[in-house]
């Protein structure tokens, strides 16, 4: 899974990395390293976060997003210490409504008048799917978007982000999230909102989008990719890779693993091993080290049989380890290398 | 249940007395995605049961094998025995997936004439909402719940309900449906959309024709002529459902209704709990506890985590292979888990110091059948 310097990433034509997980996996953490990873010498990323939770805001530290890109971080840097820039997006379907109507309309008055008659709130809080149909057509707009203009017509020439990464919503919901607009491009038989539903459909469906998912090495989460990938697929959505997150250390290797698990390790020579240490070593403390370890050795086995189920989905895999202190601003570079030593990024 | 422990930060979640109590009638659980909401209301569910209670669980996306040991791999919206619980105390334990879209039907079928209702499951609009959107599902599980309870009380079936709630982006979704759906009901918009159907003169004011311009630029006129006729054929369902919204968040006002908010030691899970504990006070909803699951094993020796490591570091230097070296590695890197964890729960019982709190610590393996669940129920309830 090292790769040299100068070989290209796994995704060299991806322009929308979507990441979504089950809950407890970590995809925000995982959203944010990749964006940060993706963010080399001279190239923008833009970070995009459409569940109201200001995630990102807290990650990096800084102060709540509001609905306006802005420049949080500097991409990990490269070998030469060069790196790119991260800039995030914190989409909320109302602000969306309101600029879209704006930007396709020109509705001016009439806007004002959807508001004053409910319309607005219908439509983001009520009405089933206009919220992640929003979403995800404002995500579509700054995929698109030229450098420089607002407008999205047309790919071809620059865009303003080399990159766009989606913290989308979890496994169970993604297929649905991402293929909205196909139902209500089946709803409206024709018409703007049609045309502008199979843009971004078209889009989500093209080998510029990649779905990654995001899972840790346990049954019910890795049954739930399995699940995922395969509705994403039925779906007609392209399957990314799957990232293994919060893997345990690997302070053991297979050998002492096997010998800890049949009860093969010898109390003396720990015994000798700590004193040697310098450590306060009894009896109890050997027996305490010994069991922790067979604890932990159970665990790996049962992530082993876990690995190997994910491996059984043939997409590229890439592991990340947990981080006992938590995920901070350092911890998400740390990440981002690990991500781009992989070929992620 | 708000006894103090000596030496702990919170007061204990004392379950048993919970689920003794023949006044609680309901428990819902709830709590964001991935912290073991469902697993925690089928082991509730199952400790009430063995201990007595006649109960039915509501779970919303159980895990496969889970749902196979409890015998409700069929989604079909009917509450099932669950075979193999312990009979001995008198109680019995009936299991229940969630059909949202089954659910969603027999409201209307049975709200509305067949014509009518026949009308609704036929248009685009309903089709959509009642299978594949978000926010469904909370609607139809606060629904179901009201169902139950009403039937429950009429053949007296059970004396206690525990719910699971769905998977909501914000573990507030649920508690918002039956006043959205209101606020809905009582819209401008649902009174514009009508009003065509309605005669035409009385609405028909300026600020009206620029707002249906507006919707036909945007949905295309045939949209609105779709939402027009469904929400025509929707609104002599309304009252009923606006009755029916309100009676369901009553419910989970009233007395016998106990919320146990679920979570995991860290810090998303946490601060969503605390968003629901504060949500659940604000709005008078009778909270009864917050369940810590997955918490990490307790280290087994005090040897700090800073010795650990440097002594795994001295072992290194001479031996890079050292496996005592990894024995040390682990339980620093176990010591610190915990360390983190317990900062993290201290700081939710110091904002929330009348929370009482349950810790149950992360099985080896995944839960799938009755052995595991009785497993979770014993530790849930060793804390008192």
């Amino acid at each position: 899974m090292t790769a040299p310097a100068d070989r290209p990433d796994d995704w060299p034509n991806v322009r929308l990395h979507v990441v979504t997980g089950k809950g407890g996996t970590g995809k925000s953490t995982v959203a944010a390293a990749l964006a940060l990873a993706l963010a080399t010498a001279g190239r923008n990323v833009l970070l995009c976060e459409v569940e109201g939770r200001q995630g990102i805001a807290r990650m990096f530290d800084v102060d709540p997003l509001p609905y306006e890109e802005r420049r949080i971080a500097k991409g990990a840097p490269e070998a030469d210490g060069r790196s790119g820039r991260v800039h995030a997006l914190h989409i909320d379907a109302e602000s969306a409504l309101l600029e879209y109507l704006a930007m396709y309309y020109r509705l001016g008055r009439a806007g004002k008048a959807l508001d004053r008659f409910g319309v607005v709130d219908f439509a983001t809080t009520i009405a089933p799917g206009v919220r992640d149909v929003l979403l995800t057509g404002k995500v579509y707009e700054a995929v698109q978007r030229p450098r420089g203009g607002r407008s999205t017509d047309g790919p071809g020439g620059t865009t303003t982000y080399d990159a766009v990464v989606l913290d989308a919503p979890p496994t169970g919901r993604i297929s649905q999230f991402l293929g909205v607009n196909s139902e209500l491009a089946g709803l409206a038989r024709v018409g703007p909102v049609k045309t502008q539903a199979d843009k971004v459909m078209d889009l989500l469906r093209s080998p510029r989008t990649a779905v990654h998912l995001v899972t840790i090495l346990e049954e019910m989460p890795v049954q739930e990719t399995s699940d995922g990938i395969a509705e994403l697929r039925a779906a007609g959505l392209p399957v990314g890779g799957v990232v293994v997150n919060l893997v345990r250390p690997r302070a053991l290797g297979a050998g002492a693993l096997a010998r800890v698990r049949d009860g093969g390790l010898d109390p003396s020579a720990i015994t000798s091993d700590l004193q040697r240490a310098r450590v306060d070593v009894d009896a109890e403390l050997v027996a305490s080290l010994v069991a922790e370890a067979r604890e932990h050795a159970v665990r790996r086995r049962l992530e082993d049989e876990q690995r190997d189920l994910v491996a059984a989905e043939g997409v590229p895999t890439y592991e990340l380890p947990r981080l006992a202190s938590g995920i901070d601003h350092g911890a998400l570079v740390e990440l981002a290398q690990l991500l781009r030593r992989q070929g992620m990024a | 249940m708000r006894t103090a422990r000596p030496d702990g930060p919170a007061p204990v979640l004392d379950v048993d007395a919970l689920l003794d109590d023949r006044t609680t009638e309901i428990i819902v659980c709830c709590g964001s995605g991935g912290v073991g909401k469902t697993t925690t209301s089928a082991a509730l569910a199952l400790r009430a049961a063995e201990r007595g209670r006649s109960v039915v669980v509501l779970t919303i996306d159980p895990a496969r094998r889970l749902a196979q040991s409890m015998g409700i791999e069929q989604l079909d919206n009917t509450p099932r025995p669950v075979p193999g619980v312990r009979p001995g105390a008198g109680g019995s334990l009936d299991a229940m997936m969630l059909d949202m879209k089954r659910t969603f039907d027999e409201v209307v079928e049975g709200q509305a004439s067949p014509e009518k209702a026949r009308q609704i499951l036929e248009n685009p609009f309903y089709v959509a909402l009642s299978s594949s959107f978000a926010g469904t599902q909370e609607y139809m599980a606060m629904e179901k719940l009201g169902q139950l309870y009403r039937r429950a009380r009429q053949d007296d079936t059970y004396d206690l309900i525990v719910v699971d709630t769905p998977p909501s982006r914000s573990a507030l979704d649920f508690l918002d449906a039956p006043e959205r759906l209101s606020s809905f009901l009582d819209g401008r918009f649902i009174r514009l959309l009508l009003a065509p159907a309605r005669g035409p003169a009385r609405l028909m004011t300026a600020g009206f024709s620029v707002v249906t311009g507006a919707l036909t630029k945007v949905l295309g006129a045939q949209v609105l002529r779709d939402m027009q006729t469904f929400v025509a054929a929707f609104d002599t369902l309304f009252g009923g459902f606006r009755q029916r919204a309100e009676q369901t968040f009553a419910l989970l006002q009233a007395r016998g209704t106990a919320f146990v908010v679920v979570a995991a030691p860290e810090p998303d899970a946490l601060r969503e709990a605390a968003y629901f504990v504060d949500r659940l006070t604000d709005d008078d909803m009778p909270l009864a506890g917050l369940v810590v699951n997955r918490a990490s094993p307790s280290a087994r020796t005090a040897l700090s985590a800073e010795e650990a490591i440097a002594a795994a570091d001295r072992l290194r230097s001479s031996d890079p292979s050292s496996v005592t070296a990894g024995l040390l590695q682990l339980h620093a890197d176990r010591v610190r888990l915990v360390e983190r964890e317990q900062h993290l729960c201290g700081r939710f019982a110091a904002s929330h110091p009348r929370v009482p709190t349950a810790v149950v610590p992360a099985m080896a393996g995944d839960v799938h059948d009755l052995d595991g669940l009785r497993a979770i129920g014993e530790s849930l309830a060793r804390q008192a």
